[in-house]
């Protein structure tokens, strides 16, 4: 069915962002990488919302679109204030609060 | 007879009395104005004491049906048991006297024999105490002419001394508890005089013995008065083991406390018992001897003038000092029957009471210090009362102790007086000439020992001679010895007197500053018991002094009210006839001994400077200074030989046993303190306490681990677990 291939790419996508997040080392990369594994979420909430026939999974894609610019702005933000602060955007670098 | 039933209001009073001033007194009456409280609740007691002397005379003069007792059986029981010893005439003789309750027979042999019936005493019994052991303790009252004599004689010296005192301890920093003492020391003396049973009987007792010992010690912050505040109490506890042995040998007796019922017991069966009286007998004139102040437990008493002198007068010379005396009175048929005083010429209380007499007599003239001297005297005449009731002279004694009462007060007060002008001392050396600074003082001093010395017709005159009579009539027997002494202390009194007004009141003064007379609350006080010095004999004249005037019907007043017949006529106690060679020959003696020291110290006639000149006088005297070295005797002698064996003894077994037991325990504790130390505090409990945070911190170094402080790691954790969860979530669905 149609439907599979979309959950299948999105699973895809995901794993493909949580790789990013996980592996990456670069703020800017690892933010991108959030942004793979937002849309994953994106791709299945509209397949889903075809194959029930209702809008709301497409409502929900929207949603998460604006959150998820709204997100990328603060962690951007947050990211150029480390570079500031620390001259490094490297997440390796970042670790005051070790146990 | 309300206030007869009832009676226990009027101890009660001085009682509230005592709690208000102590509690209330400081803040919220004022220190200055506690004594209203006091004078107002003697006078409420004055007035119904009052009442209860009249309520009594209406009894015996009236009795309702239920107090009349027939004792027509008892007489004979009395002339079956001591046919023997007792001749039948005598027994006869009150067999009739009891059988015609009602005849007016007082033109009898017997002189003063009793005209009026049996009259029972009220007792009114309130509930019971406690019971211990089947044996039960009731508390209630018993009221009779002796008891309302004594409601009398404290209620009117006390109010007297209340009155006296508020200029006498003026200012005095302890004012308040001075009142609230006072009042419960007359509080006590009423509950003394109206127990209803012997236990009662000690805890008025007890009680007026600690407020004697409070009072003298109230200037307690000079040593010596402490010291005799002691002294007093200590002497008094020697007596009261006498008391308290004496009561349990009575109970042992008799098998009750009551004290109607004892005194019954024993006037209706007087042979019986005879041992046990004796030893119960014995043993109470101990404690006579320690609150009566007689030989030899009389020591405390002189010392006993450091308290105050109004406190002096009311408990060391009228009321608490003859608790001993009432004592012996109100258990009379117990003393009686225990020391055969009818049938012998000589016994223990007529002896112990002569000899006192005599020795306090003479050691009243080698005092320098007035309030000694008056309390030798008061001594003295405290052995005069014990010897009348060791003749039988029951009612003489009593007599006696009614008018000694009021003047002897009256001299304490008068003392009181002097020493209030005289910059406040006591020493007879530095005083003289006071008769024209203080005639008031003076007046009533010489009228009292006029009384005290037994000159007509002063009040001790009358009761001194009954006492003589009675010494000379005897019972079945005279009591020689005891007429002796009694001759003799009447001389030796009205000298010793005279020498205290020739030291106090005449001569030159030899003090320093300008005496003045007392103010008028302190006089008027001295007056009144000055009044009753000169009328207090009229209540027991003899019948021939009335006669001329036809009042016979007025005499032996006291006789007739006072006197427990209801008791003694069935021991055969009789009355002696009075005699107008004895009141002559007894008032002979005494202006003899007024005359000889009259003549000694105004006209300077006699042997002066005898004490000087002549070694066995001298060593007489010195011996009289030294108080007959009983105080070196019992300081010194008993108290040491006692002390210190004791002594050695005690700390033999402090050292070697007390101490060796505390060490041990010492030491086991010690041994048991490391043990818990070392194995419980340190091992046990510490041990758990640091093996948790031990535990805590090597889990928190495994822990530590994960905590990388870097965001991937952290999310390596959380998507590898969910990875996980994921699987096991497959495979489990």
């Amino acid at each position: 069915m149609l439907l599979n291939q979309f959950l299948i790419l999105g699973a895809v996508l995901f794993a493909i962002g949580v790789y990013g997040v996980l592996a990456r080392r670069n703020g800017v990369m690892v933010l991108m990488s959030i942004e793979l594994m937002l849309n994953a979420v994106n791709i299945n909430l509209v397949a889903f919302g075809v194959q029930h026939g209702v809008v709301s999974g497409q409502v929900f894609a929207v949603f998460v679109i604006a959150v998820a610019a709204a997100e990328v702005g603060v962690g951007l933000a947050i990211v150029l204030l480390l570079y500031r602060n620390r001259r490094s955007i490297n997440v390796e670098d970042f670790d005051l609060m070790r146990g | 007879m309300w206030m007869l039933e009832n009676a226990f209001i009027i101890p009660l009073i001085p009682a509230i009395s005592f709690v208000v001033i102590l509690l209330f007194g400081k803040r919220f009456i004022g220190p200055d104005r506690v004594h209203v409280v006091g004078i107002t609740a003697l006078g409420l007691v004055w007035v119904l004491s009052a009442l209860a002397a009249f309520q009594w005379t209406q009894r015996v003069e009236h009795p309702p049906p239920d107090a009349v007792v027939q004792m027509a059986s008892h007489a004979d029981d009395h002339a079956d048991d001591h046919a023997d010893d007792h001749a039948d005439d005598h027994a006869d003789d009150h067999a009739d006297d009891h059988v015609v309750v009602s005849e007016n027979n007082s033109g009898d042999a017997h002189g003063g024999g009793h005209s009026s019936p049996l009259i029972r005493p009220v007792i009114s019994t309130f509930s019971q105490w406690w019971s211990n052991g089947g044996i039960e303790f009731s508390v209630g009252t018993l009221v009779d002419g002796l008891t309302v004599l004594l409601l009398i004689v404290v209620a009117s010296i006390s109010l007297l001394v209340h009155i006296y005192s508020t200029e006498y301890v003026k200012d005095d920093r302890r004012y308040v508890h001075y009142y609230a003492f006072l009042s419960l020391f007359t509080a006590a003396m009423l509950f003394f005089v109206m127990a209803q049973n012997i236990v009662q009987l000690i805890v008025g007792w007890e009680l007026v013995g600690v407020c004697s010992f409070v009072l003298i010690g109230h200037w307690w912050e000079e040593k010596p008065n402490t010291d005799a505040a002691l002294k007093a109490f200590l002497t008094n506890r020697v007596g009261d083991i006498g008391l308290l042995v004496g009561i349990i040998v009575l109970w042992g007796t008799f098998q009750t406390f009551d004290i109607d019922a004892i005194n019954t017991l024993i006037a209706a069966d007087p042979g019986a018992h005879h041992l046990a009286l004796l030893v119960a007998a014995c043993c109470l004139m101990a404690a006579v001897a320690s609150k009566s102040g007689q030989f030899p437990l009389h020591t405390w008493l002189p010392d006993a003038m450091a308290g105050p002198t109004p406190v002096s007068a009311l408990i060391h010379a009228a009321t608490m000092v003859v608790a001993g005396v009432y004592m012996i009175a109100r258990l009379y048929p117990v003393f009686y029957e225990g020391l055969s005083v009818g049938t012998s010429s000589i016994n223990l209380m007529a002896f112990i009471g002569g000899f006192t007499a005599l020795i306090g007599a003479a050691l009243a003239f080698a005092q320098w210090d007035i309030k000694k001297v008056l309390a030798y005297s008061t001594v003295s005449q405290l052995g005069y009362m014990v010897m009348a009731l060791g003749v039988g002279a029951w009612t003489a004694a009593i007599f006696h102790l009614f008018t000694h009462a009021f003047f002897k007060a009256c001299l304490f007060l008068g003392a009181g007086s002097v020493s209030h002008a005289a910059h406040h001392t006591f020493d007879m050396r530095k005083m003289g000439g006071l008769k024209k600074d203080m005639p008031h003082t003076y007046r009533t001093f010489v009228i009292s020992s006029l009384a005290l010395a037994g000159i007509f017709p002063f009040a001790g005159f009358w009761s001194k001679d009954e006492i003589l009579l009675g010494s000379l009539v005897g019972q079945k027997n005279s009591y020689p010895l005891m007429l002796i002494f009694g001759c003799v202390v009447a001389v030796m009194t009205a000298a010793y007197m005279t020498r205290v007004i020739w030291y106090t009141f005449h001569g030159e003064f030899r003090g320093e500053g300008h005496p003045h007379e007392s103010p008028k609350m302190m006089t008027t006080p001295l007056w009144i018991l000055a009044g009753m010095a000169v009328i207090a004999g009229v209540f027991n004249l003899p019948g021939p002094v009335l006669e001329p005037f036809g009042l016979e019907g007025l005499a032996h007043r006291i006789q007739t009210y006072v006197e427990p017949s209801v008791y003694l006529s069935g021991l055969g106690l009789s009355h002696p006839d009075p005699s107008l060679t004895m009141a002559l020959v007894g008032l002979a003696l005494a202006v003899s001994g007024i005359v000889v020291t009259y003549l000694y110290y105004w006209r300077r006639v006699g042997l002066h400077g005898m004490t000087e000149r002549n070694r066995y006088a001298k060593n007489g005297y010195t011996f009289l200074e030294n108080k007959y070295y009983l105080d070196h005797l019992y300081n010194d002698v008993i108290v040491e030989t006692v002390k210190r064996p004791i002594a050695n003894w005690a700390n033999r077994v402090n050292q070697n046993v007390l101490d060796r037991v505390v060490d041990r325990a010492g030491e086991t504790a010690r041994d048991t303190g490391r043990w818990i130390y070392k194995w419980i505090d340190q091992g046990a409990i510490d041990g758990s306490v640091n093996a948790a945070a031990r535990g805590a911190d090597s889990s928190g170094e495994g822990l530590r681990a994960i905590q990388s402080g870097k965001i991937q790691n952290y999310g390596q954790l959380l998507f590898g677990s969910a990875a996980v969860l994921a699987i096991v979530f497959v495979i489990v669905v």
